[in-house]
């Protein structure tokens, strides 16, 4: 394995599998997707997240064939797909209900894109034995769909829509239907055959936490524009206006006005107070900008410590979540900033309670401004 | 809480021989050996053996059943078609009018569809007959098929569709392998409600018949009316039987089918 970090969207000669220019999907007078533009390249893990009706599904579904753009282009290698039908297009799909035929095998569900592909009669067989190890799953080929669990109709839908080996697999909310924990599970089962596999797979979801542990990228939507692309850490930690930090994890927004415009750092007043950070480009006096800033990079302390912003407030609420622990501090009249903490002793040892005074402190890297 | 207090069983016993009642006097009176309907005079098959050499009841009943046979499959074919037209097709202009119209005949009085179709035979020159019957029924339980097979179709998972087109099937080969399959238990009663109705329909054939055709129904009717015939009772007892045996047969298939599926969940359940 080579060292070199997956980053094909890094360089500018690469050229993407998929390209959606300039698409646009309107239903009647509503604007599913605006004028959207997006690369997706080989064997990229590729997550869109947003809120339901943010027109993820419609953009899925627009590459799968099940709608046509309204306006725009999609190409898939190089080629233009837009009229292609459905069932002409090297891409499957997985979907939300599984949509396993109940009336068929576990086995013949995985061969019935084989029997009408063009692969020879005499190697339906050994494909479909192929896909059921895959998802280990040869001892209930000749089960119905009804006799085996969710989880393994899960596995069953994952394999019938590989089987075909499409250039992309797309998944539309795939494990929303298992439990939290065999859903942790599938998530690295779904990276380890993606791995395997090297097929492009593009993942529906509105789990931010399903879409950070998949995706080598994730596209943030909203209103039927993507509103930033990035990978997992990027978009956490470097989020590029206040839809996406506040979408994704939880976060501190402060609104102000820029005070002070040095080379490096910058000064916001706001109702709490001033607070030092670093801008990621020079910012004229007076702009409003908002602050984002995560919780657990808030430092709590009893006494004032040396940081560049440190506030003092009253513990307004404690939220116990088992691991963390959130502390609403009340730093000015109806300023509310949320500091987390890691348990790393018993509830019974914890250092603040209610209404105690603290100091809440962070650095002026750990936040980011932010003027969208 | 007591069931069967006096009152219960009093209705019970009441209800069931209201319902009941006069079709077993039917068929105790089809063993009579009188003839004469209202007088007991012993035990006997004879009628039933007489009715086998009955030339015209057995011609009767042959046309029955084409007439059934052929009249369901048109009204099957057209009641899904239109059964996936109203489930699938959405909103479009006159929709509302179209499946008004498709319901319609649920609620027209038979008089007035057999007139009505008798009317357009007559305008057409079309020579009455088995044919003519077919059509009118194929017509009339057309309605019936089409609602047993929408109310399927409405909780018919479409993506199982889409599925079926994404692994590569042509429109018609996704309805034909996945559709179909799933929802054929649905057409099946569908098919089999549209046969009934042809089967016992007697105001719709007398009106769409010619000379050449009479129907079971018709030939009982026109028999009745010179008086009330063992042979008749006889002929009425069989086709009980038969009805009945046909729903047994039914709700017993039906019945194993919930069981053996049951057992099969509860299997798979433990496994996991």
């Amino acid at each position: 394995m080579s060292n070199d970090p997956f980053q094909p969207w890094e360089d500018p000669n690469a050229t993407p599998l998929i390209r959606f220019e300039n698409v646009t999907k309107r239903f009647g007078g509503f604007t599913a997707v605006d004028n959207l533009t997006l690369d997706i390249y080989e064997k990229e893990f590729f997550a869109l997240l947003g809120a339901s009706g943010c027109g993820k599904t419609t953009l899925m579904r627009m590459l799968a064939g099940f709608e046509r753009p309204t306006e725009g282009r999609i190409t898939l290698a190089g080629q233009d797909i837009s009229s292609v039908p459905v069932n002409k297009r090297d891409i499957n799909m997985m979907f939300q209900s599984y949509a396993l035929f109940p009336h068929l095998t576990v086995a013949d569900n995985i061969a019935f894109g084989l029997k009408r592909s063009d692969m020879p009669k005499s190697e339906i067989a050994g494909r479909v034995e192929e896909m059921l190890d895959m998802v280990q799953l040869s001892q209930f080929a000749k089960r119905k769909p009804h006799q085996i669990s969710g989880g393994q109709r899960q596995r069953v839908a994952l394999a019938r829509s590989l089987a075909k080996n499409p250039k992309v697999l797309l998944l539309d909310e795939p494990l929303a239907a298992l439990d939290k924990k065999l859903r942790q599970e599938t998530q690295f089962e779904l990276m380890d055959i993606q791995e395997k596999l090297g097929t492009t797979f593009m993942i529906v979801t509105h789990d931010q936490e399903e879409a950070m542990t998949v995706a080598s990228r994730v596209a943030v939507m909203n209103a039927g524009q993507i509103k930033q692309i990035a990978t997992p850490d990027a978009i956490y930690e470097r989020p590029n206006s206040t839809y996406v930090a506040d979408f994704i994890g939880e976060v501190n927004l402060i609104t102000g006005k820029i005070t002070s415009d040095t080379e490096k750092t910058c000064e916001i007043a706001w109702d709490g107070g001033m607070i030092t950070a670093q801008p990621r480009t020079k910012l004229a006096k007076g702009t409003e900008v908002c602050f984002a800033v995560r919780p657990e990079k808030i430092a709590i302390s009893a006494k004032k410590p040396n940081a560049a912003n440190a506030i003092q407030g009253k513990v307004h609420d404690i939220a116990y979540l088992g691991n963390i622990s959130t502390y609403y501090v009340e730093v000015a009249p109806g300023q509310i900033i949320k500091a987390q903490l890691a348990n790393d002793r018993r509830l019974s040892r914890r250092s603040f309670t209610w209404e105690d005074p603290v100091w809440l402190s962070w650095t002026d890297t750990a936040g980011i401004v932010l003027t969208e | 809480m007591k069931r069967f207090t006096f009152f219960n069983i009093t209705s019970l016993t009441l209800g069931f021989a209201f319902l009941y009642v006069p079709i077993l006097i039917l068929v105790v009176y089809s063993f009579n050996s009188s003839r004469l309907v209202t007088v007991w005079a012993g035990f006997s098959t004879k009628w039933y053996g007489e009715l086998l050499q009955n030339q015209a009841f057995l011609d009767a009943a042959w046309v029955t059943l084409k007439v059934g046979i052929f009249s369901s499959c048109i009204a099957t074919v057209l009641g899904t078609i239109a059964a996936l037209v109203m489930v699938r097709a959405g909103k479009f202009w006159g929709r509302t009018l179209f499946s008004g119209m498709i319901y319609a005949p649920l609620v027209m009085p038979e008089v007035i569809t057999g007139l009505s179709l008798l009317l357009l035979f007559i305008s057409l020159g079309v020579e009455r007959g088995v044919m003519t019957i077919v059509l009118a029924h194929a017509t009339f339980s057309m309605c019936y098929v089409s609602v047993v097979v929408s109310s399927r179709l409405v909780s018919f998972d479409q993506s199982l569709e889409e599925a079926a087109l994404d692994l590569g099937c042509t429109p018609f080969d996704a309805f034909k392998s996945v559709t179909l399959p799933i929802i054929a238990p649905a057409v099946i009663s569908g098919w089999l409600l549209a046969f009934t109705l042809s089967l016992d329909d007697l105001v719709i054939a007398s009106f769409t018949t010619g000379p050449s055709a009479t129907t079971l129904p018709i030939k009982i009717y026109s028999a009745v009316r010179l008086g009330v015939s063992p042979e008749i009772n006889a002929l009425s007892t069989l086709l009980i039987g038969i009805v009945a045996i046909g729903v047994i047969i039914a709700s017993l298939a039906t019945k194993r089918a919930a069981v053996h599926r049951k057992r099969q969940e509860e299997a798979a359940r433990q496994e996991t």
